[in-house]
This record gives C-alpha cells, structure tokens and sequence, in this order.
C-alpha cells in the first residue's frame, strides 16, 4: 500500500492532475464554441461585453454542473433517492471499465499491447450470457456458473491471441484489433440465429437472463449498481496481488521487460503469453458478465458499448497500476454517467466524453507537453535517470 | 524449412472447403453476365454447369497442393508466389460460383460495387505504407479517413466548391497525421497508444461537431455539392472492366494516381530510398547526414494528407452528405490491407480491392436472396489479416524500425 | 587534411565521458587512440562526426575551425567513418547503402542504380575488394559488410578516416587484410584515426599514439612500448595481463557433445557435425571470429535451439529435447554473450534480477506468493559475495556499470549448485578490473571441480583461460588444441585451416 500511495503523491500524479484539468479545459471551450448564446453574445461584444461573459459562464458552468448533479450527487433533486442516484450510475459505469482495464493492465504490465477488450468482453457476455439464459439450475449454482463461463469466455478467447504469438509470432496488436471486429460480427450472427435471438423477435436481442443468474442488485431494482461492483474490487486485490506478490505475476513482469532474458531464465514464453492473455482476457469476460447478468439483463449487439477502448484510456491513465486503474476507472465511469445529464440538461452532446476521454490520455502520454502548457518545471529526479 | 511447410499445410487444409463445395455442389447452372449496355461489343453471357467448374477448380486447388509439395519436399525451395495465386483464384471462383448456384451472377455491377468500397481502402493503406515505411505505425487511419469526410463536407457545403472540399479534406488528414507525428516522433509516446487514442478523438470532435453545428442547419453546414462521374472516352467502352475502372469520379482517378505515384517515390527516387532506409534502420540514415526526424514527418504527413483524400469519397465521391462515424471502420481494414499487402502500394491496392470485393459480396448475395450470412463475407477481411500476420501463408515483416522511435542521443 | 581536436568537453548528465581532449591526426599517418572499454573513445569520435555536440572545445580541419551539426556536415568537410555496429541497412543492396545519403539521380530526382553500381565497382576495383553491387547486404559474411562500410566511408572523398574498433568481428586474416587496407589509405595520404583497445594491432599499424581514460588523455604513447606498458596507461595501475590459474586437474569427462548438428530457421546448416567432451575441473575455450556457430552451440547446449540432432550428455543424461528450465535445473550455469538483453531485466531491481531463474520454487516462492523476506536476505548476502557496488539491492539493473551488471549474472548463475558452467564471451565489453574479477569466478568454478566451457572471439582470453582450445570455424570444430598453441596457428584454425 505504501508504494501505491507514492506512485499517486509523486510527480507522475502531478502530470496526471494536470492532464486531466487541461483536458477538461478543452472540453470547456468545445462547450463555449457550440453555445448558441455564446456566439449570439459575441457578434456585440463590444456593446455588451457582460452579457458575452455571462453566455460563456452559463454554458460552461453549466454543463461542468449538469456533469457534477449526474455522475456524483444531485443536489437539486426532490428525492433522496434521485438525489443519490448519480453517484450509483458512476459506480454502474465505472464497474465494467475497471474490469476490463485491469485485464489491459495485466497485459501491458506483461508487455503484451491487448486492444482486443472489446472482443473479450463480447464473449464473455455471449458464454455468460448462454448459460445464465439458457440453463435452469438454483441460484447458488447457477450465478457462479455463468460468471465462470463469462470468464472462460473472455479468458479463452483472449488465450487464443496469446497461442496465436506464441506459436507464429503474431502481433499481438493486429491480431486483437481483428478479433474485436470479428467478435462484433459473430456476435451479430448469433443473435439473429435461434442460438442467441429471443424465440418470436425479429430484433437482433437475446431473452433475458434467468433471475438465478443475476447479478445481486443490493440497492434494490431503482439502481443499476449490483454485485458486480463487489467483484470489481475483489478484481483489483487479485490483479495487485498477481503484479505485485505471486511468482507468476513475476514471470509476467519479467517477460515484459525483457523477454530475452526471461527465456535464457528458464521461463516458458510461449506458456506465459497464453497465461497473460488468458487472465487478461478473464477480466474483461467478468466485466461482460457484469453487463449481461447484471446492468443490461440480456444481450444486444451494444453489450461491450465502447467499454473496450475506455478500457484502454483506463488502464493507460492509471498507469497499468491496478489501484490506479481503479481511480482512473471512477473518473471516466463519472465522466460517462455525467455526459447522459449533460446532454438532457444542457444539449452538450455526449461525445464531448470522447473529446476529453483521448486528450487526457494523449496528454497523460506526453508529460513534457503537460508541463510546457502549465510551465512546470520537471521534477529533479526526472532529470538525472 | 518450417516456414515453408506451413504454406504447403495451409493449402492443403483449405482445399478441403474446396473438396467440400465440389461434393455437396448443387445441380444446377450459373449464369454470368459480363456485359453493360455502354459496351462497344458485346460479350454474351452464359451459363456454366456449377458441379463441372466446381470439379475443375478443384482440381487446380489440387494440382497447385502437389505443385506446392513438389518445390517444398522435393526441391527444398519455397512455394512460388503463382501456385498460391493459382490456389486462391481457383477457391475464390468455385465459391463464387457455389454461391450464385441457379441465379445469375452480374459480373460488372459486382466489380463495380467493390471498388467503390476499396477506393478509400486504398488510400488508406497508402497512408499505412507511407507511415509504417518510415517507421511510424499508423493506426490512424481510420481518424484520418474521418477527418477527411467531414472537413470535406463542411468546406464544399459553405463554399459550394467540391475542390475546396478536396483540399479542406487533404488538410484535415494532415492535421491529424501531424498531431500522429508529433506524438510519436517529438513526444516518443507509443505509437499505437498514440493512433488508438486519435482515432476517438476524431470521432468525439466529429460526432460534436456533428452533432452541434450541422444539425443546426443541414442545408447550409452538410450538403455538398458531389463530383459527377467522368466517362474517359474509349477506356470506358472496354468490355467488363472499362465501366468499372474508366466511368469514375476524379477521386478515383486520382486514386490510381496515388498508388502509381506512391509506389516510384518509394521504390525508384532518392526520396524514397530515403524514407525506407528511415523505416529499416533510422541510425544509419543518421550517420549517413539523412535528418531522420524531417524524414518521418514529411511522410507520415504526406500519408495522413493521402486518408483524408480518401475521407472525401465518403462524401464528395458517394453519399453526399456527412453522417456520424461513417467511414465505420474502414481505416482497420485499410490497416489490414497494408498489411495483407505486405507494406507494398500495390499489393496492398490489390488486397484493397479484394477486401472490398468481400464486402459488396454481401450486397450481391442479398439482391438474389442467398442464405449465406453476411456477417461472415464481412470478417473476410479480419480473419485473412490474422491468418497473414499469423504467417500461415508466408511470413509478412514489416519495415525493422516500424513503431520505434528514434531518440538521438 | 590534418584534424585536430582542442578541448573537446562532453557530458551526460553529471557523467563526464570526454574531459577537455587533445588530438590531433595528420595526412599519411595511423593516429591510433587507445583506451578500455568505456573510456570515451566513441563518444570522441561521435563528436568528431557530428553525431554528438561537445559541451566545449572545438574541431579544426587543415587549421581551421569548423562546426558540424549533423553527420553530413562532417562528410561533406571530408570526414569518414567506419562504425563498430555497421550503419548499414540489411534489407538493401551494396549499392544502395553505398549511396545512402548522396544518391546519383537522373530526370530530376530518379535513383540512378547504374551509376551507383559504377561507383562500388571503381572503389572496389581501387581495393581488390570483390563485391557483388547488388548482393542484398544481410546475405553477406560480416567481413565483406564491413568493406562495404569502408567502400562507403570512401566514396564521399574521404580526407580523414575514422574506425571504430573495426577488428572486433574479423578473423585473425582478415584483420591483418584491414591493415594492408589502412597502410594503403594511408600512403595515399589520408589521415587516419584507428579507435581499438587491442594492443596488438596498435603496435602493428600505429604512427602516433594517444591513450585515454575514464575520459581524459592520459598521454602519448611511443609505437614502440611493449604491450605491458600500454595496458598500464590505459588502465591507470601495473596490469599483469596474464589469468592466474594453476595447472588443470581434470577429473571425469562428465559433459560429452557427440555428433550435434543445428539448422537456422532458414533452413542452413549452422552446427555441423560438433564433437567435443569435457572433464570435470577443465575449462575448455571455444575459440573463434564471431559468427561461426558459437551462439548456436550455446543456444543448443540450454535448450534454445530450435532444430538440433545428436546428442549432448552432462553426467551421462541427455539434454537434446530438454527445454531450458530442464536443462538449468540439470544443473547449467550459463552466462549469456550480451548480458543486458539476454542476461538482465533493466528495469528490475538487482534482488528481481537475482531470483529470475528460481522464481517458481523454493525458497524463493511460498506457496503461490514471492519470498520477499527470503529474497532480501539472499540478495543482501550476494552483492557482499560478489562484491556488486550499488546503493542496495533495490538497485535497478539499469543503473549498474557494465562489470556490475555481470557480477549479478555470475552472482545468480553460480549461486545454484552446478555442473557445468557456460559462459559465452564473459568478459565483453568489460574494464579491467572487472575482467579480472570475471576471470577469477571462473577459474575457481573450475578448480571447484566442475567443468567449464567458455566462448572467447579474443585469442588473448582464449589461450589465458583456456586449458584446451577447441576452434570453430563455419559450424564446424577445426580442432581441439592445448591453449600453448602458437598464436599463428589458431590464426589459422580460425579461418578454417586444420592444425
């Protein structure tokens, strides 16, 4: 824990502030641009430079407030209920994308540059989502065995891209980016087949998961948080644990570093890069069980949203640390649940999510860029390794 | 030894579908159309037996599986390029011919369709070739393309001018490329972390952008005026490819263009043998006086300003009009075509061409009611890549110092 | 062109690599500049070139100063230069590399092949070198790659000639062919400046010596001085360059190599026909210009080579078919030929880099979990054991000298009970202190009674270390010969002459 606390107090933490405050400053004046108000006030600046100020104030403020009330707590909600809500849809987002940023983590730590959490996260939710659907067994069987299945399912199809570099050296990036495709597609397949489609729809929608095989939804049917939010930090503890303390967790470390070294060490390559896959793409099969078995109940052609690339911006903000992960995960849950209240509220489309989304990362990527824009010097330490 | 085997291996495994498609053909005939009305003569159409081309095409798969053995095991050289090119026409044409059993199969609208959805493949893979053969990797494309279409839609709408669209579509492009290069040349950030991530930033700003100031007025913000197609007299009039290749908007004309120029800058000018020494080994060029970051910039700029031409066709060249996400993942295919077309302009124009002759398959299939899904025509793309970077049919490696910076010391 | 050199100051960061060096190289002479690894030798010369900007001091040419930004600024005032890794790019042919830079064109900006194709073929002609314009470079031996980076160095007129420890990968004929090479520049008046720490060769072609150390000229040197007495200004103290060892007790032959042959990917033939044993308490060397089989043999010995026939036996059990985790806990200590890509992990502290081999087992796992305690305690006694100067053995590896990053290899090789010792060039790239300390491990390794086989490309190690010679020559053993055997001799082997 000590270390963790130290890889957030120090420097790194300061670019990672500032990235995401110079992000959302950009985001601000995209927000002031596309105001009609705004640009009505300035063709008078010179008259009424108040009335400018005031437009430009209003639309920001008031987006970045309608972004506050919907991803943490709504304060001028009627009820207790609602005014709490926001904070749940954070945590609702923010479950999946953890899930499966921690699975990119894994891989990135291993050396292994995985952009496939998309299609992982499709099978896991098609085997989860089979079994919860299509098996009929008591609850304390049913609910693990279709989390294990989603597990496997992610877990096997992500081991395939490991097989795939281990036996032919294929890279790995390529290979992933095909696969999410390829996934998508079989998916969409599938659900217009009597394997996965809901029996008399012409929708491309499955049946609803079993009662059984549900997420535990412990707030209650008004809130979209459930079990899954339980299994997210049970998530974080293994994957630190696994980076941080068990043997195989070193092995995966060493073969990212240096491979080489790790092979002349007596370290199967081939096996551990199917390891590394495999786990990497268990978690994100957990965060499509979190999806089917628990936020959306069924499966659609929208099941891994763009929790894959969110995936990716996640594990990179929280530098493939898994308690980093974690907060950069809370962060673009937020960000995701926010944009929903922004665009009823205020008419701020929501893709303004995407904007501040990748600049934060490509900011984060740069630290020099950061540190020029906000003229911060670079920390001694910096300069001498 | 092992790699060479592998190719055999694989020829034999897929001349099982080839086996399995001569077994279950059906009775039937295909009939063939090759003929437009603009033709100068006519070629008839006609109609062949599906299980006599079955049989034939299927004895070529095998004949070019013993070929393959024979320089393999025999001569312990590795396949030759043509008996693997024999293999895939002869498959590819008794699918074709399997899938169209007792219908009729329109051989000109089928081409024509395709390279309409592999012109901006196209030019997005030369954009691939120019960044990856400096050393850059781009999986940028697809943001480039985007790019490219919306700025395109938005200048011709305003001005009313297409070629300003053109221009405003090269410029957009660029620009991306440039933040690309800046990224990953200046700021020695990874590459691909770099493209990814440019690829949601184009979306986000676009789909906002979209979303906020051309939905506020569509007539005035997104509907540009569209290049009208050119007829090139005599070329056009060729039988079955003159419609396809030679009755085209200027940007596929400028297309070709592209890939001819594309390829002798690389391979036949000083330029060129620049960029690619960049690509292989940046410290030699160094040494040698080459400026490798100079050279890495002006070719992956150049490559970005080729997409966002491409981006234009979305546009200018088809639709019409702007649409959210449109180019819908192009940019990846394009990527796969770069690489299928190992790095090459004109292999990967081909593989392009056959990418998107997979895609319009569907389209094809669906006008005669085929029971074949569509979504497995669509993975074609995919799944080739894979089976290309997986090295089952040769093994592709790209330009050595490709997704490494270069950090002068 | 006479070059001189006034000042010159270049740091990184607070490491100082050349402090105000003074050199200067006239027309018609061998200016060699001597000093061990890691003096500053090729910082100077990159310098020189133009590839690194000195912090002070500048470079005149015939007297007058001159700047250079960029390597071609440097070629352009006649400056040329022969790398140590070669600058050329595999994937060309000759010409094309030759004309990297300053290509001939025609319309405009079209190559002109031909015209480079002439070029390589006058230069070539000039030299006796016969070379093949449009052999693709990779395919070449790496002998006739390095004259192809001379050709290059040269065509641009070259006045003053730079190599950079040019000898490093050529047989003992084929070194002495570079000599007659730079004797002929140099009667044609080039001034050349011959980088090298092997004093041999300077007493052979050098007019004029300059000695450096730890960055600063330490002196010049008299062509003349016997190899002792340039060894001891290079290295600052009295150096007795012979390994001390006594004579050999060989035991049991417990490590038989018998009729094993290795194929490359490609398909070529790379281990031929290799027969060899070893005894307990023996160091046997295998000698040779690099390249000839020597990674392949060790590769086949651990269990990284992929296609391999005959048979390998260490205490009469088989390790052909066994992968490298079988083969280290057979008991193989091995030291690879580059140890910060194949030895370490960079980024991982000197305790990580020590359990690397051993991480899945007793004592260093509990259960599923590291043995951080047990870790701790093994590291901190190992970098007293070994004598490995860090801050702790939280140290990352990356931030060790070279001979400390190899006393951590040693450290963690030997440290597990062995029963033979590999170890592939142990001492590159290393200062003489730590050569020394290297060669002390493994002498004792030996006299601990446990056989040893070392690959050597320097003959001086190879007959110090070795208590027989075992030269390979294109995949195949020339001979095995005692270590007294004449220099001339294994010269010889080493180009495929049997003894």
């Amino acid at each position: 824990m000590k270390r963790v606390m130290k890889e957030f107090t120090g420097g790194n933490a300061m670019v990672s502030v500032l990235a995401v405050l110079a992000s959302f400053i950009v985001g601000g004046i995209l927000i002031a641009i596309s105001s009609t108000e705004v640009q009505t006030t300035i063709t008078y600046i010179g008259a009424r430079p108040a009335d400018f100020f005031n437009a430009l104030w209003n639309s920001v403020f008031g987006a970045y407030d309608a972004m506050f009330r919907g991803a943490i707590f709504n304060y001028k909600a009627h009820d207790g209920v609602q005014m709490i809500k926001p904070i749940t849809e954070t945590l609702a987002y923010a479950t999946p994308i953890t899930m499966a940023g921690l699975g990119l983590a894994v891989a990135f730590r291993s050396g292994l540059f995985n952009i496939g959490g998309t299609g992982q996260i499709i099978f896991g939710a098609m085997f989860a989502g089979w079994v919860g659907i299509y098996v009929d067994l008591p609850f304390y069987i049913h609910f693990p065995l279709a989390v294990l299945a989603g597990i496997i399912g992610g877990g096997l199809f992500g081991a395939l891209v490991g097989f795939l570099k281990a036996a032919t050296g294929a890279n790995e990036v390529i290979v992933t980016i095909m696969f999410n495709y390829i996934a998508v597609l079989l998916l969409s397949y599938l659900l217009k087949t009597p394997i996965l489609q809901a029996p008399g729809s012409v929708n491309p929608v499955s049946p609803p998961v079993r009662d059984s095989a549900k997420y535990w939804f412990f707030m209650g049917d008004q809130f979209r948080i459930h079990g899954g939010l339980i299994a997210m930090l049970l998530a974080v503890i293994f994957t630190w644990w696994l980076l941080n303390r068990s043997t195989l967790g070193f092995r995966f470390r060493a073969l990212g570093h240096n491979p080489n070294a790790a092979k002349v060490a007596g370290i199967n390559i081939g096996l551990t890069y199917v390891l590394v896959m495999g786990i990497s793409g268990a978690l994100s099969g957990l965060a499509g069980t979190s999806q089917v078995l628990g936020t959306e109940k069924f499966l659609t052609l929208g099941v891994a949203a763009s929790f894959g690339f969110d995936a990716i911006t996640v594990a990179l903000l929280g530098r493939s640390n898994p308690w980093g992960v974690l907060v950069a995960g809370l962060l673009f849950g937020g960000l995701r649940a926010g944009a929903v209240t922004m665009q009823a509220n205020q008419n701020v489309p929501i893709d303004i999510v995407l904007v501040v989304q990748s600049l934060i990362v490509l900011f984060i990527a740069a630290p020099p860029l950061v540190r020029a824009i906000f003229r911060v010097k670079e920390s001694k330490k910096a300069v001498a390794a | 030894m092992k790699q060479s085997k592998r190719t055999t291996i694989s020829l034999l495994v897929l001349s099982l579908i080839g086996l399995w498609l001569f077994v279950s053909a059906p009775a039937g005939t295909t009939e063939i159309s090759i003929s437009t009305d603009s033709d100068i003569f006519k070629l008839p159409s006609f109609g062949l037996g599906v299980g006599f081309v079955s049989g034939i095409a299927f004895a070529a798969q095998v004949l070019a599986v013993i070929a393959s053995g024979y320089f393999v095991l025999g001569r312990n050289h590795k396949t030759p390029r043509w008996v693997v090119i024999l293999f895939a026409v002869a498959l590819v044409f008794e699918i074709l011919v399997g899938l169209f059993a007792g219908k009729t199969m329109t051989f000109t609208s089928l081409l024509q369709g395709s390279l309409a959805l592999a012109v901006p493949l196209i030019f997005g893979s030369l954009a691939g070739v120019l960044s990856e053969r400096v050393g850059v990797v781009n999986i940028a494309i697809e943001g480039q393309l985007l790019a490219g279409a919306f700025v395109s839609a938005l200048i011709a709408s305003l001005s009313d001018n297409m070629f300003a669209g053109l221009i405003g579509a090269v410029i957009a492009g660029a620009l991306v490329a440039w933040v690309l290069a800046v990224f990953a040349i200046k700021y020695v950030v990874d590459q691909i972390i770099v493209g990814v991530v440019l690829n949601v930033l184009v979306v986000g700003l676009t789909n906002f952008m979209f979303s906020t100031l051309m939905v506020s007025n569509l007539p005035f913000y997104n509907q540009p005026p569209r290049f009208d197609k050119i007829l090139i007299p005599l070329l056009g009039q060729i039988p079955v490819l003159g419609p396809v290749l030679f009755n085209q908007t200027l940007i596929v004309y400028l297309m070709y263009v592209a890939v001819a120029v594309v390829y002798v800058a690389l391979f036949k000018t000083r330029w060129g043998l620049r960029v690619r020494a960049v690509g292989e080994y940046p410290k030699a060029a160094d040494t040698v006086g080459i400026n490798v970051f100079r050279t890495r910039y002006v070719s992956v700029i150049l490559g970005g300003a080729l997409a966002g031409l491409g981006g234009s066709f979305f546009t200018l060249g088809q639709v019409g009009a702007f649409g959210k996400e449109m180019t819908n993942g192009a940019g990846y295919i394009a990527l796969a075509a770069l690489i299928f077309g190992r790095w090459n302009p004109l292999y990967a124009a081909f593989a392009a061409l056959l990418f998107g002759f997979a895609e319009n398959l569907q389209y094809g299939l669906a006008i005669i009611g085929s029971s074949v899904p569509s979504e497995f025509l669509l993975m074609l793309p995919y799944a080739l890549t894979v089976v290309a970077v997986a090295g089952l049919v040769g093994k592709v490696t790209g330009p050595a110092a490709s997704g490494k910076a270069y950090i002068k010391s | 062109m006479k070059l001189e050199l006034r000042g010159i100051t270049k740091r990184f960061g607070s490491m100082v690599a050349n402090d105000n060096v003074n050199l200067i190289a006239l027309p018609g002479e061998i200016h060699c500049l001597l000093g061990e690894n890691g003096a500053g030798k090729s910082t100077l010369m990159n310098v020189l070139y133009g590839l690194y900007q000195a912090d002070g001091g500048e470079i005149l040419l015939d007297d007058k100063v001159v700047k250079f930004s960029g390597p071609g600024d440097a070629m352009a005032a006649g400056i040329g230069m022969v790398h140590q890794h070669f600058m050329l790019i595999p994937v060309f042919t000759v010409a094309e590399n030759v004309i990297l830079g300053h290509e001939p064109t025609k319309f405009g900006s079209l190559l002109d092949l031909e015209a480079a194709r002439a070029k390589v073929r006058e230069v070539s002609a000039k030299f006796g070198f016969e070379i093949d314009p449009d052999a693709i470079v990779g395919d070449l031996p790496v002998g006739v790659q390095q004259r192809v980076e001379i050709i290059k160095a040269l065509i641009g007129d070259a006045k003053v000639l730079v190599f950079d420890e040019p000898t490093a990968v050529l047989t003992p004929q084929e070194t002495d062919e570079l000599m007659a090479i730079m004797k002929q520049l140099r009667a044609a008046g080039t001034a050349i400046v011959f980088i090298t720490h092997k004093l041999r060769e300077v007493q052979e072609v050098a007019d004029k010596i300059t000695v450096i150390r730890l960055g600063k000229v330490v002196g010049e040197a008299d062509p003349k001085s016997t190899a002792n007495e340039l060894a001891s200004m290079m290295v600052g103290r009295a150096v007795d360059l012979d390994v001390e060892k006594d004579p050999a007790k060989p035991g049991k032959p417990t490590f038989k190599v018998e009729g094993l042959s290795a194929w490359s990917h490609a398909g070529t033939k790379v281990l031929d026909d290799i027969n060899f044993e070893i005894h307990e308490g023996e160091i046997l060397v295998i000698a040779g210009v690099q390249g000839n089989g020597q990674t392949e043999l060790t590769e086949a010995i651990i269990g990284m080579h992929g296609k391999t026939a005959g048979s390998i036996q260490l205490d009469g059990r088989e390790l052909i078919g066994k992968n490298v985790k079988q083969v280290l806990d057979l008991g193989v200590g091995f030291v690879p030929e580059d140890r910060t890509e194949d030895g370490l992990v960079a980024e991982f502290s000197i305790a990580e880099n020590l359990m690397l081999d051993r991480s899945d087992r007793k004592p260093f796992a509990k259960g599923l979990n590291i043995n951080l305690d047990y870790l701790k305690k093994f590291a901190l006694e190992k970098l007293k054991q070994f004598d490995v100067r860090a801050q702790g053995i939280e140290s990352k590896a990356s931030q060790l000298s070279g001979g400390n990053q190899q006393k951590v290899v040693l450290a963690r090789e030997l440290s597990r009970e062995l029963r033979l010792l590999v170890a592939s060039q142990p001492t590159r790239g290393l200062d003489v202190g730590s050569i020394e300390f290297v060669h002390e491990q493994i002498v004792a390794t030996r006299d601990s009674g446990i056989p040893v086989l070392i690959v050597a490309t320097e003959l001086d190690e190879a007959t110090q270390l070795g208590d027989r010679i075992a030269v390979m020559y294109k995949g195949k053993i020339v001979g095995i010969v005692p270590s007294n055997t004449p220099r001339a001799t294994l010269g010889q082997m080493m180009a495929g002459i049997s003894a």
